[in-house]
């Protein structure tokens, strides 16, 4: 496991206590943090909910699994899913080895744009990891 | 070469069954078409199965081959915990294979098949007697089979005075399948801490239970090994709600003729008879879980039931029982398995019964005192049939609870249960069973000191641990990730 | 008592460590209101007493040579060469548990590895699980796989399902409140698809192939027909051996096809253990219930074999698992590979076709002996044949004298009094058939 000062956090990102990031934008980019993805070790499958799915914040978008854990996805604000990360159907590991590009996740319309200045900045989350 | 005590000799290559034969070739013998051949529509006809063709000699070869790959209870001490793997008898196989029973059909006339009827009858009376319940159902394959015929009987009973419920409590030291079980039967699952001594407060059920819930889901002894001892209150917390308590028997080869599980207030329970009484796990499966209730939850049990009528026995259906949860297989259940299992109980007697589930105790505390002095032990108490361990003491040396369980089979061990129960992190659990002598537990000890001592003098030798097995460590991620599951 | 080896001496010094002077005080953390004082059980046999005992009990039932059993019906009689129980007894075979630790579990793995293959090749599948306790829990998973899968809540499910099965299958789903729907036979011995349409929507179309009477079902309709309104078609069968003779049911277009495998080398023991096999297409791997063994390497490169895709599984998902099954048939999935593998790809399409023309010539002989065959669909070694008024004392009468002449369907038929479910298999000689008309005709 990475030491947390070892850990990329992304300043342009905020960041849910459940470990989801978000990018902010229309639509909004969601995945998985370095320090959630080095936790869960070799991630082996990933399920992602069909576009189109309306999703309250903090309801469950999704599982990531290794090979012996499942871990539940939260959505870190409300919105609409616009698209979904396909390419982590054949190739799983993008979210181990870029969790902040090849690996993101799921786009949302966002409902209330409030939800996402609720989310920590990166200092925020950093000294909750850190805590 | 350093030989590793238990392991050294000659280990066999074999390729996969479709890699050996020659297309053309059989290894059985089919009777000679004494009727003619009749037609039938080409358009229903495929091809049939392209399975490989071998010689009987390659089959031997390729399944001989195979097993000595294996590790079993007749190749040697096996302490998985939980799981009671104990020596299985011969002439079990013996008594199975016996043409009455092996090739009996399971829908033949009752008077054609009375041998069986009576087995099954008397199996069930020898289970209410060791367990003290009124009424037993043979018919759940497994464990976890059972645990859902259960489930069922307390759903159904629930439904019968007026409303099903929606929960069940379920300790954190459960084994998963007993909130997948309640899971079936609709019910959400809520977990009751077990307390600092590593059993259930009433306290603590008293807290959680209500007249939405439908009771609770209780091992006992737990998969600490420890006896639940406020067994008694709980249920009286439960029962005062109108709930139910389901004990999972996972565990019962620790209190045979010891606990009376009615009297602890126990409404169902089920047995694994492939643990308790001897019948062999088969590489997993085929097990037996017969469910042993109350006489007011009998009426709910799986139909058909065997039923005394003058001198003979005969199948009560559906019609008869209106208020059972109905079938639970396609026929009664893994008769062969039940073939074992009264065997077993036949040959031990009530005595023998006794006695085992004392040595077993014995064996686990044996274990329990010379064990703790290299490996920390949690519950530092009296235990049942089994203890649980962690790997704190390695810990910093990074040798993990893995690493050491497969640095044992490079002594000649299997390894014990690991992982497990969830409350002890890095749990090691091992149950010896009455069957294993006292030499093979001190050798047992022998190999875990030595490995206790490798983690500190030479770590990186267990962390990549086995060395000496047909494989290494193999590529779980790989696996998983892209799923090669026929060839 | 020969299993348990500890001397008393032994005992004295065990207990000594353990820092207790009697065996009864282990026993202290157990409160008294709690104990069991003596246990009522008949007193311990040797094990020349207990072969005695258990010769008179199995004496009891009626099976061949001296019994003559035309009854098929889930449990069928074939021939299991000796090789079979002689390989698979082998110890580290037996005795082992579940292999969750691969590395001296290699055996084990290979054989289900093998065995998931040999299924997916005789079930028409992509993959297949490990095993299932049997033929009627196999199909229940299936169907809740189905509703899973969809999230419809509701099933259809042919009449021609074998009873006990669809019996099992309402003991699943009902609890939950799930709702099983039946889809009427007919006329010609098959399934009434068009009844599915007024069904409404529904999670998944289950039909058994050969169906309950034998009759071989239309599954690539079916396939459609439940594909085209979004259900999933769930293929089941009874009898595997047809399988060496029909086109398979995965070839048809099943999804998910499920049933017993009891006719691979496994004897029928009274109706268990048997062998639930369940498999699919690949893409509903995910969903699939029970143990999944795979293919991969070790940290040398080497090939090897475990348990994967354990995360669908109990003891990591816990309620939100796939199942709730754990222990499964493993033993019996092992015998069905080397039964396979006996028979090889050609021994097992000849005994199949032997299957049908035994049950052929039977069918054909009771017609002309003027019993009539009431459904005209094609069938494979059972089927369904009515006979005069008054059979019930003939055929009990044939009960005293070891012959089994049938399953009576008026029980779970009730429309069909007087028919009689007939089954031959390789185990029946042309002369025992002859003589088995003549009685029935009598």
């Amino acid at each position: 496991m990475k030491e947390i000062e070892a850990l990329q956090l992304p300043e342009d990102l905020r960041y849910a206590a459940d470990h989801e990031w978000l990018r902010p934008g229309d639509p909004a980019r969601i995945g998985i943090s370095d320090y959630a993805q080095d936790q869960l070790g070799d991630i082996v499958f990933v399920e992602l909910p069909a576009v189109g799915r309306r999703l309250e914040r903090g309801e469950e978008f999704g599982t990531v699994e290794s090979v012996k854990a499942v871990s539940s996805l939260y959505m870190p604000v409300g919105g609409e899913v616009v698209a979904v990360n396909t390419g982590l159907e054949a190739a799983p590991e993008k979210v181990n080895a870029d969790p902040y590009g090849d690996g993101w996740m799921v786009e949302v319309k966002v409902t209330d744009p409030a939800q996402i200045e609720a989310l920590m900045d990166r200092a925020a989350y950093f000294k909750s990891l850190a805590g | 070469m350093t030989a590793t005590p238990g392991t050294t000799g000659l280990i066999l290559d074999e390729p996969l069954l479709w890699e050996r034969g020659r297309s053309g070739r059989c290894g059985a013998s089919l009777p000679p078409a004494d009727v003619p051949e009749s037609p039938l529509d080409p358009a229903l006809c495929g091809e049939g199965p392209s399975f490989p063709d071998l010689s009987e000699v390659d089959l031997v070869r390729h399944f001989t081959r195979l097993s000595t790959w294996n590790f079993g209870v007749d190749t040697g001490f096996y302490p998985l915990g939980s799981c009671t793997m104990k020596y299985n008898p011969k002439t079990h196989e013996r008594q199975a294979a016996l043409a009455g029973f092996a090739a009996a059909h399971p829908l033949l006339p009752e008077s054609l098949c009375q041998g069986a009827l009576e087995l099954i009858w008397a199996l069930e009376r020898d289970l209410a007697e060791i367990t003290g319940m009124d009424a037993v159902s043979l018919q759940p394959a497994a464990g976890a089979h059972g645990e859902l015929a259960g489930m069922l009987v307390i759903h159904a009973c629930h439904r019968h005075h007026g409303a099903a419920r929606s929960r069940i409590l379920i300790p954190d030291t459960a084994h998963g399948t007993n909130p997948a079980s309640a899971a079936l039967c609709g019910y959400e699952p809520v977990a009751v801490a077990s307390g600092p001594q590593g059993v259930l407060r009433p306290e603590d059920v008293a807290a959680l239970m209500d007249e939405e819930t439908a009771g609770i889901m209780i091992t006992n002894p737990n998969t600490l090994g420890l006896f639940e001892t406020q067994i008694q209150q709980i249920a009286a917390i439960v029962h005062a709600k109108g709930g139910l308590v389901y004990c999972d028997g996972a565990n019962m080869n620790a209190v045979m003729g010891i606990v009376d599980m009615k009297a602890i207030g126990v409404d169902v329970i089920h047995l694994n008879l492939h643990k308790t009484f001897a019948t062999p796990h088969g590489g997993g499966g085929p097990g037996s879980g017969p469910i042993c209730v109350t006489a007011e939850l009998a009426p709910f049990l799986p139909v058909p039931r065997v039923v005394r009528q003058g001198d003979g026995l005969r199948l009560a259906h559906a019609a008869e029982r209106p208020l059972s949860i109905g079938r639970m297989g396609a026929f009664h259940g893994h008769f062969g398995v039940m073939v074992r299992a009264y065997s077993y109980i036949r040959s031990m007697g009530a005595e023998g019964l006794r006695r085992a589930s004392t040595l077993a105790v014995l064996n686990a505390n044996y274990l329990r005192c010379r064990l703790k002095d290299l490996f920390h032990l949690p519950y530092d108490r009296p235990c049942m049939h089994e203890c649980v361990f962690s790997d704190r003491h390695q810990a910093p040396q990074h040798v993990t609870t893995l690493d050491m369980a497969k640095r044992l089979m490079d002594h000649g061990f299997h390894p014990p249960t690991i992982y497990f129960p969830l409350v002890v992190p890095g749990a090691i659990m091992i149950e010896p069973t009455e069957t294993e002598s006292k030499e093979d537990l001190d050798r047992f000890v022998a190999a875990m000191a030595a490995i206790a001592a490798e983690a500190g003098q030479d770590p990186e030798t267990v962390r990549t641990a086995p060395h000496r097995t047909k494989v290494r460590r193999l590529d779980e991620v790989r696996a998983a990730r892209k799923p090669c599951l026929a060839g | 008592m020969r299993y348990l080896p500890h001397t008393s001496q032994e005992i004295k010094e065990m207990l000594a460590v353990v820092g207790q002077d009697d065996l009864e005080a282990l026993f202290d953390p157990i409160p008294a209101g709690c104990r069991r004082q003596g246990l009522n059980l008949p007193a311990a046999l040797s094990e020349w007493e207990l072969d005695a005992h258990m010769d008179q009990l199995a004496g009891g039932n009626a099976v061949a040579p001296g019994a003559k059993v035309y009854v098929g019906a889930g449990s069928y009689s074939h021939f299991i060469p000796a090789v079979v129980p002689y390989l698979a007894g082998r110890g580290e075979f037996l005795t082992a548990y579940t292999p969750y630790q691969p590395e001296i579990s290699q055996g084990t793995l290979q054989a289900i590895y093998e065995y998931q293959t040999l299924a997916c090749r005789l079930m028409g599948t992509e993959v297949a699980t490990a095993s299932h306790y049997d033929g009627a829990t196999a199909l229940a998973e299936a169907l809740l796989m189905a509703v899973r899968k969809t999230g419809r809540p509701r099933v259809a499910v042919s009449r021609l399902v074998h009873p006990h099965y669809r019996q099992v299958a309402a003991t699943y789903l009902h609890p939950a409140g799930y709702e099983m729907l039946e889809l009427p036979a007919r006329p010609d011995g098959t399934t009434d698809l068009a009844a599915l349409e007024r069904a409404g929507e529904v999670a998944a179309l289950a039909v058994q192939s050969p169906n309950f009477f034998g009759c071989i079902e239309d599954l690539a309709a079916a396939a459609a027909a439940a594909q085209g309104g979004g259900a999933l078609m769930v293929a089941g069968f009874t009898e595997a051996l047809a399988y060496g003779l029909l086109r398979s049911p995965g070839s048809l277009g099943a999804d998910i096809v499920c049933g017993e495998g009891q006719s691979l080398g496994l004897p029928q023991s009274f109706g268990g253990p048997g062998l639930g096999m369940l498999g699919s297409r690949q893409a509903l791997v995910r969903s699939l219930p029970g143990r999944l063994v795979g293919r991969t390497v070790d940290q040398e490169g080497r090939p090897g074999f475990v348990l994967t895709l354990a995360t669908r599984e109990q003891h990591i998902r816990r309620e939100r698992a796939t199942s709730n099954i754990c222990t499964n048939n493993g033993h019996c999935a092992l015998r069905a590979a080397i039964y396979m593998a006996a028979l090889g790809g050609t021994g097992f399409a000849r005994l199949a076709r032997l299957n049908h023309d035994k049950a052929e010539y039977l069918k054909g002989k009771l017609a002309a002996a003027g019993h009539p065959i009431p459904f005209g669909a094609p069938t494979f070694n059972e089927f369904v044949v009515r006979l005069p008024d008054g059979f019930e004392a003939v055929h009990r009468r044939l009960q005293q004298e070891g012959i089994v002449a049938g399953l009576p369907l008026a029980c779970d038929y009730p429309e069909l009094g007087g028919c009689y479910l007939l089954c031959a298999t390789e185990t029946a000689s042309r002369q025992d058939l002859d003589r088995l008309v003549k009685e029935v005709s009598s």
